[in-house]
C-alpha cells in the first residue's frame, strides 16, 4: 500500500543515532567514559532534560520514517507527497484545517467575515474546532474543562505504566537519578494527556493563516531543529579532529597551512559566509530541477547543504581547540615515551591523543547542538535557511511575524514556536552542562 | 614589538587573498554567470538575449581569468577575476543592482550601523562582567545559583524573541519609543534606545555565565591564597586580584569584535529599521544582490583582521609578562 | 607536651573534607621563637594543617573540631573580619611554589605595599624598598618595580618572605618553602630564613618533607602520619634515636652515603588513603613489630624523654635493629648487593657521546630569522659502559635532561656524535636504549590498561612471542602483580606507576637505561623502593643507567661515574669517590655543601645570586659571575679540562 522512501538526511540521522548506541556500548565498556556517564546518569537535572530530549527525539524519529502513499487505482502510480510516521499519526490534526486564523482552542475564526445571508459581520464558526458541540456553543468551557480533567487521568495512568515499565530498568542501574526521568515524565504526561484529548475536537494551538493547526506544524519543526543541530556538527567533526590534531602533533608546515586554513574561513563573517553559501546553492538547487523527483527531496538537499554550510563555517573553534590540545600532549611524557619506543606518528595519534581529547570532542558536540537550533530560526528568518517548504521554527517565525502588527495580535504561532524552541534549548543546554563538568577533568563545580 | 606587528600585517594579506579567492570561487565557479542570470530572471521562459544583457549590465561578460580578445594587459583585467576579485584590494566594488555605487553606500551607512553597535558593545561587555562579577562575589550561594540558572535560561531564548517581545512590549504595549525607524542627530537617540537594550539582554546570558566562570577559574590560582594570606577582605581579593586578572582575557577577547562594530548586526537592524550595513546586507540577500553581498563579505573578513590585529596590541599592553618580553 | 610560654597551642584539630579526616588530633605548641617543623609524606595533612590554621583551608575542606590559641585569642572563634588582622599581622605565611603564589599582574612592590598599607604602615614605599634589601634582593629600589615573570624562582621566594614579613608577624608559617627551588638556591633562602627568625625574634612553622631541611633548621620536630602527629621531640633527641617507627623507618630509607651499595630499608606498602577507618595504630600495615594491641587499639602517646613523645605502643626501642639515623663512619662498598660491574677491558664503551650540541634558534624580527641560540646543551661528551651507572648531575635549566632526550633520539642534536657500541648512532634506537620519566603521572596514559601500556614498545616493534605472557613476567620482574594488567594508571600509586614505566622501558630488552630524575616525585620512603628496583634490575640484566638527577644522596647511593653540569657544559667528571669526596671545581663544592644532610654540620649557602641564562652565557667560565675565585682569566676564557686523575676531569683555571 506504502512505498518507504529514505530521504538522505533520514538516513544520516539514522546512521546518527546508531553511531550513538554504538558509542555508548564502547563507552560502556572503557572505563573512564563509563565513568563521566555515570556521574551525568546521577545529576537529577542531566536526566530530566535528556527525559525531554529524549521525547523530542522520538518525535524526531517519528518524523523521519518518510513513504508514499499509493494512489487508488490500478498499476504503481504512488503519491508525490512524501509523508512521514508522524503525518499518519496526526492525520487528524493534518487534515482538520480551517479557512484561516483562529486561536488556541476557539470554535470561531478569528476576524469577524460577513456570513452568507443578511446577518451582517460576524465570526465564523470553525468547519472542526468544537464541531462536536454542534451549533450551539454555550457548553464550550464546561466542555474543555472535562476534556482537560479526562485529559489529565488519562496522564495520569500512562505515567502509572510508564512507571511500571521503567522498574526492570530501575533496578538494573539504581546509582541514577531514575526520581527526576519520572518526575519529567509525570509533568509530560499531565500536559500531553490533555493536549491528546483537546486535539480531538479543537485547535489546541489554533490555526494559521492558511488555517492549519499549529500544534501540528511546531511538532514538524521538531526534526528540523534536531537534525540541523545534530547533523552538522556530525558533518564537520571529522575535518575538525583530524586537521586540529594533525596540526598540534605534526607541527611545522602542516601546521601553518592548517591554521591559514582555518584562519582565513574563519575572518569570513559566519552570516556572510553563510548567505553566499545559501544563494550559490539555491542557483545549484533552481538550476537543476531534474535532480530531485519529490519537492520533498528538494528540500531535503536544501537542508543537508544547510547543515553543510553550517558545519563548514562552524568547525574553525573546535579545530583550534583540538591543535592546542594536541601541542599540549604532544609534549607530555607517554607521548614521548610512545616516541622512544619506535610507535609511529599515526599510532600515537589513533592510541594517545585521540582518546585524550574526546571529552573536549564530546563536549563541543553538546555544546553546540543548542546554538545550532537558535541559529536556524535567525537563518531562516533571513530567509538563507532552511527551504519555504520545510517546516521549522525560524519558518513558523517568519510567516508569524507579519501578524504582530494585527489588532489584535496572533500571537500563538509565534509563542508555540518559541515556547517548544525554549524547551528543547534549555533542555539540550542543562545536559551540555552537565556532560562538560563530567568531561572536563578540571572542571570547578 | 614593531617588527612582531609588521609581521601580523604581513600575515594578514595572505589571508585576505585567501578570502578573496574563496568568495570568487563561491560566487563565480560553484555557478556560471550565465545560472545566475537564469535564476534571477526566472528559470523558465527566459531568452539567451535576456542573459547577455543581465551579464552584460553587470560586466558578468567577461571571460572568467584570461581574455584573449582583448589587448596588452587587458588580458588579465578584462577578465571577471580582475574586474570583481582583485579591485576589491582597492575598495572598488562597482555598482549595486540599483545602480549606486557599493563604496559609497557603505560609507553612508556605516554611522547608523555604529550608532547601535557601539553602545551595544561597550554596554554588553559592562553589564556581563558586572553580573559575573555579582555572581562570583556571592559563589556558592542561592542566589550565585539562581543567577547560572537565569543565565542558562536566558541562553536558552531565541534572539528573535529577544527582538519581538521588546517591540511588543515597549513600543506597542507602553508606547514608550518607535517601534522603529531611524533620524540623524540626536533624535536617533529614541530610534537607538530599543535596539542596544535588547541586544544587551539577548547577550548577557552567556557572556555573563562565561565570564562568571572565568572569573572562578582565577579563583583557584595560588596568589588568591597569597593575597588572602596577607589578610586581605575578600572584596579587595576580588576587585584588586581576581577581577585584574580576569579581565585580560576578557577584555582582549572582546577587542576583536571592535572592528567588526561597522557591520553592525543583521537581525537588529532589520527589525528595527534602522539603514544600516546589517539592513543593506539583509536587502542585499534578499534581493540576490551578489555584488553587494560580496563586498559586505570582503569588507566584514578585513575588519576582523583588523580585529586579530588589536587583539594582539591589546594583549601586548595589558599583560605586563608580553609587554616586558 | 605543653611549654610554659608557648604562643601558639594548637589541641585536637581536626580538618574534615566530606567524610574523611585528613588531619586528625592534632595538638602541638610552638614558642615564641622557635622553630617547629612539620616533617611528613605527602599527602599526611602538614599542609591542610597550616591552612587550618590561617583559616584558609579550601571550599571543600573544614575545621571538624578542636582549638587554636594564638597568644590569648582563640583564632577559631575569631569573625572572619578580625581573623584577617592575624592573617599577616600575627601569622605571615608563605608557599611552595613562588611563580604561581605572586600575582602575575601586579608589580612585586605594589603586592608588598599591599601587605604594608593592610598592617597600618602608611610610609610604604620606603618601607618596601627596606624589606626587600631586608630578605637580600640586591637593588631593591629597580626591583620593587618588577613583575614576579621578571624575577628567578629564587628572588620570587624572597618577595614573598618580604611581602610575610610586611606586617611583622609573630609567627612565620613555612609550607614547603624551598622545595620547589635549586639546591645552591635552597641553601640562600634556608640561610635568609635563619637570619630573619634570629634577628626578629620570629617564632616558624615549617612544613617539610626533607629530612636534612628539619635538621639544619628546627628546634624541635613534629612526624605526621595518615593525618596524625605520630611524634614530637626536640631536633637533637629526634636525631640521635627517633622513637615512632615510621620515623625510623624513613631514616633508613634514606640514600645516603651509610647505605651506598647495599639494600636500602623500604616501607613496605603506601599510605592509607584519606578516609580509611582505623581501629588501631595507622602505621600497623607497613610497620615490622606490629603486635596484636596494635591492631586494635590506637595507640596512646608515650613520653620517652622530657619533651620527646611518640604514639606507639611499642615499648621504647633507641635504636632499630641494623642501621638507624645518623650512622656515621659506615665504610663505603661493604653491602656490595647493588651490582655496578667492572670495567671491561678494551671492549667499546656501550655509549660514547662526543661534543654534543643541542641548541634551540631565538628568532626576532619580521622575518624571524635566527638572531641567537639558546645553547641548552653546549660540547657535552660522556663515556658509559655496559652494566654501569653514569649520573647527570646538574640544577634545574642545566641542559642535563636535554642531553638525554638527544641521546635517545628525541631531540634531534645540532652537533657532535653519537656511537652505541662503537657503532655511530642517528635517530631512535628503541631497542637499544630506552627512558624512564620524571613525573609518574604524567609518563603513563591515563585512557590505556597497564597491559597496554607494557606491551606497546612489543607491539610498535612487532617483537615475536606471546605478548600478554611477556608482559605478565615483565609486570613480575618489577614487582607488580600479573593481574594488574588490566587495570587503569590511575588506579595506582606513583611508586607503583613508576614501576609500570620502568617495565615499558624494559619490554623492548634495551641495554641502556636512561632515568630522568624517576624518583624526585616521590617520597623518600617510595623512593628507596624504586632505587633498590632499578638496583636489582642492574644485577639481573647488567643494563646500563644513565642517571639524572639533581639529588646528590641519590647519585652517591647510586652512581659509579658522576658528570656535573653547568649552563650546557660538563664542568666535572670522574668516580663518585673522586667528584664527591675530591671535588675540584667552585661549582660542585657549592652544590655540594648546599646539600641539607642530616647528619649536621649545617648548609653553607657558597654562591650568590642565580645561574645565567643559556640563551646569554656570561663571558669566559659561565660560572665566574658566582664564583668565589673568580679572577681576570676567568672573566677572558672558558677553561680547558684538567685531568686530575686517570678518571677524575675538571674544567676550571684553578684546578688545585
Amino acid at each position: 500500500m506504502i512505498k518507504p522512501v529514505l530521504l538522505w538526511s533520514d538516513l544520516l540521522f539514522f546512521l546518527l543515532i546508531a553511531a550513538t548506541f554504538a558509542g555508548g556500548w564502547l563507552a560502556a565498556r572503557t572505563e573512564h567514559l563509563r565513568l563521566a556517564w555515570r556521574r551525568v546518569g546521577r545529576s537529577r537535572v542531566a536526566m530530566a532534560a535528556a527525559t525531554l530530549l529524549a521525547a523530542f527525539l522520538l518525535i524526531g524519529v517519528l518524523d523521519s520514517l518518510h513513504y508514499r502513499e499509493r494512489l487508488p487505482g490500478d498499476g504503481e502510480n504512488y503519491a508525490v507527497e512524501v509523508r512521514s510516521a508522524l503525518d499518519a499519526l496526526l492525520t487528524g490534526l493534518r487534515t482538520r484545517q480551517e479557512r484561516t486564523y483562529s486561536a488556541p482552542l476557539a470554535t470561531h475564526l478569528f476576524a469577524k467575515e460577513s456570513l452568507e445571508g443578511d446577518q451582517g459581520r460576524d465570526f465564523p464558526r470553525l468547519k472542526h474546532g468544537g464541531a462536536h458541540l454542534g451549533a450551539d456553543t454555550a457548553g464550550h468551557g464546561a466542555d474543555l474543562l472535562a476534556k482537560t480533567v479526562q485529559g489529565m487521568g488519562v496522564g495520569v495512568v500512562a505515567w502509572l505504566v510508564l512507571w511500571l515499565g521503567f522498574l526492570p530498568a530501575r533496578q538494573a542501574a539504581p546509582h541514577l537519578a531514575w526520581d527526576a526521568v519520572l518526575a519529567t515524565l509525570f509533568a509530560l504526561c499531565l500536559v500531553a494527556g490533555p493536549v491528546l484529548l483537546l486535539a480531538q475536537g479543537y485547535h489546541v494551538l489554533g490555526t494559521d493563516k492558511v488555517g492549519q493547526d499549529v500544534l501540528y506544524l511546531t511538532l514538524k519543526s521538531v526534526r528540523t531543529g534536531l537534525l540541523i543541530g545534530t547533523l552538522t556538527t556530525l558533518i564537520m567533526l571529522p575535518a575538525a579532529v583530524a586537521l586540529g590534531l594533525l596540526a598540534g602533533y605534526a607541527g611545522g608546515w602542516i601546521d601553518d597551512v592548517i591554521q591559514y586554513l582555518y584562519t582565513t574561513l574563519n575572518s569570513i563573517p559566519g552570516v556572510l559566509l553563510i548567505a553566499a553559501s545559501v544563494l550559490m546553492m539555491q542557483v545549484v538547487i533552481d538550476t537543476h530541477p531534474d535532480w530531485f523527483a519529490t519537492a520533498a527531496e528538494r528540500a531535503d538537499a536544501r537542508l543537508l547543504a544547510l547543515c553543510a554550510i553550517l558545519g563548514i563555517t562552524s568547525w574553525t573553534g573546535l579545530c583550534r581547540l583540538l591543535r592546542g590540545e594536541a601541542l599540549k600532549l604532544r609534549e607530555l611524557e607517554y607521548v614521548q615515551a610512545a616516541r622512544a619506543l619506535g610507535v609511529s606518528g599515526a599510532r600515537i595519534l589513533w592510541r594517545h591523543i585521540l582518546p585524550n581529547v574526546m571529552h573536549i570532542v564530546m563536549i563541543a558536540i553538546v555544546m553546540d547542538f543548542s546554538g545550532l537550533v537558535l541559529a536556524e530560526a535567525v537563518l531562516s528568518y533571513i530567509g538563507i535557511g532552511v527551504d519555504p517548504n520545510t517546516v521549522s521554527f525560524g519558518s513558523m517565525i517568519n510567516t508569524a511575524r507579519m501578524e504582530l502588527a494585527r489588532e489584535p495580535m496572533v500571537w500563538w504561532s509565534l509563542a508555540a514556536a518559541f515556547a517548544f524552541m525554549f524547551v528543547l534549548v534549555l533542555a539540550a543546554n542543562l545536559f551540555a552542562d552537565v556532560v562538560r563538568d563530567a568531561f572536563d577533568p578540571r572542571a570547578s563545580r | 614589538m614593531l617588527a612582531y606587528l609588521i609581521r601580523r600585517l604581513l600575515y594578514a594579506l595572505p589571508i585576505l587573498i585567501g578570502v578573496n579567492v574563496i568568495t570568487f570561487a563561491l560566487f563565480f565557479v560553484v555557478n556560471t554567470p550565465d545560472d545566475m542570470a537564469r535564476m534571477q530572471l526566472g528559470v523558465k521562459r527566459v531568452t539567451p538575449e535576456a542573459i547577455e544583457r543581465w551579464k552584460a549590465e553587470r560586466g558578468y561578460d567577461k571571460p572568467l581569468f584570461w581574455n584573449d580578445a582583448a589587448a596588452g594587459t587587458g588580458k588579465a583585467t578584462e577578465t571577471i577575476f580582475f574586474t570583481k576579485s582583485v579591485k576589491m584590494f582597492a575598495l572598488d566594488f562597482g555598482s549595486a543592482d540599483d545602480g549606486r555605487d557599493i563604496a559609497r553606500e557603505i560609507s553612508l551607512r556605516m554611522g547608523p550601523s555604529l550608532a547601535v553597535a557601539l553602545p551595544v558593545f561597550a554596554l554588553g561587555l559592562f553589564a556581563a562582567i558586572a553580573f559575573a562579577l555579582l555572581l562570583v562575589y556571592f559563589r556558592a550561594s542561592y542566589l550565585d545559583f539562581a543567577g547560572v540558572v537565569l543565565c542558562v535560561a536566558m541562553m536558552s531564548i531565541s534572539g528573535l524573541f529577544y527582538i519581538i517581545g521588546g517591540q511588543w512590549l515597549v513600543s506597542k504595549v507602553w508606547h514608550l519609543v518607535p517601534i522603529s525607524g531611524y533620524a540623524e542627530g540626536l533624535t536617533a537617540a529614541k530610534f537607538v534606545v530599543l535596539p542596544v537594550l535588547v541586544s544587551v539582554l539577548a547577550g548577557l546570558g552567556s557572556s555573563a555565565r562565561w565570564y562568571r566562570t572565568i572569573f572562578l577559574e582565577e579563583y583557584t590560582r595560588d596568589y588568591v591564597r597569597t593575597a588572602r594570606a596577607k589578610g586581605l577582605s575578600e572584596r579587595l581579593v576580588l576587585f584588586r586580584h581576581v577581577l585584574r586578572n580576569a579581565l585580560i582575557p576578557i577584555l582582549t577577547g572582546a577587542v576583536v569584535a571592535i572592528p567588526t562594530l561597522f557591520m553592525g548586526s543583521l537581525l537588529i537592524e532589520a527589525f528595527f529599521g534602522i539603514p544600516g550595513l546589517g539592513s543593506y546586507t539583509i536587502d542585499a540577500i534578499n534581493a540576490q544582490d551578489f555584488a553587494v553581498v560580496r563586498a559586505m563579505v570582503f569588507i566584514g573578513s578585513a575588519l576582523y583582521i583588523v580585529g586579530l590585529l588589536l587583539t594582539d596590541i591589546s594583549y601586548t599592553l595589558a599583560d605586563p609578562r608580553i609587554r616586558l618580553q | 607536651m605543653s611549654l610554659p610560654m608557648s604562643l601558639l597551642r594548637v589541641r585536637d584539630l581536626s580538618v574534615a573534607i566530606g567524610d574523611a579526616l585528613p588531619v586528625e588530633d592534632v595538638s602541638f605548641d610552638i614558642a615564641a621563637g622557635e622553630t617547629f617543623a612539620l616533617l611528613g609524606e605527602s599527602g599526611c595533612g602538614k599542609s591542610l594543617t597550616a591552612l587550618a590554621l590561617m583559616r584558609l583551608l579550601p571550599p571543600a575542606a573544614r575545621i571538624a573540631s578542636g582549638a587554636v590559641r594564638f597568644a590569648d585569642t582563640d583564632l577559631c572563634a575569631l569573625s572572619e573580619a578580625r581573623m584577617r588582622d592575624v592573617r599577616g599581622g600575627k601569622l605571615g605565611m608563605i608557599f611552595q611554589e613562588p611563580s604561581s603564589s605572586l600575582n602575575p599582574v601586579m608589580t612585586v612592590g605594589a603586592q608588598i605595599a599591599e601587605a604594608l598599607r593592610l598592617h597600618g604602615d602608611a610610609a610604604a614605599r620606603e618601607r618596601v624598598v627596606e624589606l626587600l634589601a631586608a630578605v637580600g634582593i640586591p637593588d631593591p629600589a629597580r626591583r620593587a618595580g618588577e613583575y614576579p615573570f621578571q624575577m628567578s624562582g629564587g628572588m620570587k621566594q624572597r618577595a614573598m618572605i618580604a611581602m610575610a614579613l610586611a606586617g611583622e608577624p609573630e609567627l612565620l608559617i613555612a609550607d614547603e618553602p624551598t622545595t620547589a627551588l635549586d639546591v645552591t638556591i635552597q641553601a640562600q633562602v634556608l640561610d635568609l630564613l635563619r637570619a630573619l627568625q634570629r634577628r626578629r625574634a620570629m617564632a616558624m612553622l615549617l612544613i617539610t618533607h626533607d629530612l636534612g631541611v628539619v635538621a639544619n633548621m628546627a628546634d624541635r620536630v613534629g612526624v605526621m602520619y595518615a593525618g596524625q602527629l605520630v611524634e614530637i621531640a626536640p631536633r637533637a633527641a629526634f636525631f640521635a634515636a627517633p622513637g615512632h617507627p615510621y620515623a625510623r623507618r624513613l631514616f633508613a630509607a634514606l640514600p645516603d652515603t651509610a647505605a651506598r651499595r647495599s639494600r636500602l630499608a623500604t616501607i613496605p606498602g603506601s599510605v592509607p588513603p584519606p578516609g580509611t577507618r582505623h581501629a588501631g595504630c595507622r602505621f600497623v600495615e607497613r610497620c615490622g613489630e606490629a603486635l596484636p594491641v596494635c591492631h586494635a587499639a590506637p595507640p596512646p602517646w608515650r613520653e620517652y624523654a622530657p619533651g620527646h613523645a611518640v604514639r606507639c605502643h611499642l615499648p621504647a626501642l633507641p635504636v632499630l635493629a641494623g642501621k638507624v639515623g645518623v650512622t656515621e663512619g659506615n665504610p663505603c662498598g661493604t653491602g656490595g648487593t647493588v651490582a655496578d660491574a667492572a670495567a671491561p677491558g678494551g671492549a667499546p664503551p656501550l655509549l660514547a657521546v662526543s661534543d654534543l650540541q643541542v641548541y634551540f634558534p631565538i628568532r626576532k624580527g619580521v622575518l624571524r630569522r635566527a638572531v641567537g641560540h639558546v645553547r641548552a646543551v653546549d660540547g657535552v661528551s660522556l663515556v658509559l659502559h655496559a652494566g654501569r651507572t653514569l649520573a647527570l648531575v646538574g640544577e634545574s635549566g642545566c641542559g642535563k635532561t636535554t642531553v638525554g632526550k638527544a641521546i635517545l633520539g628525541l631531540q634531534a642534536p645540532s652537533g657532535g656524535a653519537l656511537a652505541l657500541d662503537g657503532a655511530p648512532l642517528a635517530g631512535l634506537a628503541p631497542r637499544r636504549m630506552q627512558m624512564v620519566f620524571q613525573d609518574p603521572y604524567g609518563s603513563l596514559n591515563p585512557r590505556l590498561r597497564v597491559g597496554e601500556i607494557v606491551a606497546e614498545g612489543l607491539c610498535a616493534l612487532r617483537l615475536p612471542g606471546d605478548h600478554a605472557a611477556q608482559v605478565r613476567e615483565l609486570l613480575a620482574q618489577v614487582g607488580l602483580d600479573a593481574a594488574m594488567a588490566g587495570r587503569y594508571p590511575h588506579e595506582f600509586s606513583g611508586g607503583q606507576r613508576q614501576r609500570i614505566a620502568i617495565a615499558r622501558a624494559l619490554a623492548v630488552r634495551p641495554g641502556l637505561l636512561i632515568c630522568d630524575e624517576p624518583t624526585s616525585a616521590l617520597d623518600v620512603s617510595v623512593q628507596a623502593q624504586i632505587l633498590n628496583l632499578l638496583g636489582d634490575l642492574q644485577a639481573r640484566l647488567g643494563l646500563a643507567y644513565l642517571f639524572i638527577t639533581h639529588n646528590i644522596a641519590v647519585v652517591d647511593y647510586l652512581a659509579r661515574e658522576v658528570a656535573v653540569m653547568y649552563l650546557g657544559r660538563i664542568v666535572e667528571r670522574g668516580t663518585t669517590e673522586a667528584v664527591l669526596r675530591g671535588a675540584r671545581h667552585p661549582y660542585t663544592q657549592a652544590l655540594l655543601a648546599a646539600v641539607p644532610r642530616i647528619a649536621g654540620g649545617g648548609v653553607e649557602a657558597r654562591v650568590a645570586g642565580d645561574p645565567p641564562s643559556p640563551a646569554n652565557p656570561p663571558p669566559g667560565c659561565h660560572f665566574h659571575p658566582r664564583c668565589p675565585r673568580a679572577e681576570a682569566r676567568c672573566r677572558a676564557s672558558y677553561p680547558d679540562e684538567t685531568t686530575l686523575a686517570a678518571d677524575h676531569v675538571v674544567r676550571c683555571h684553578f684546578p688545585a
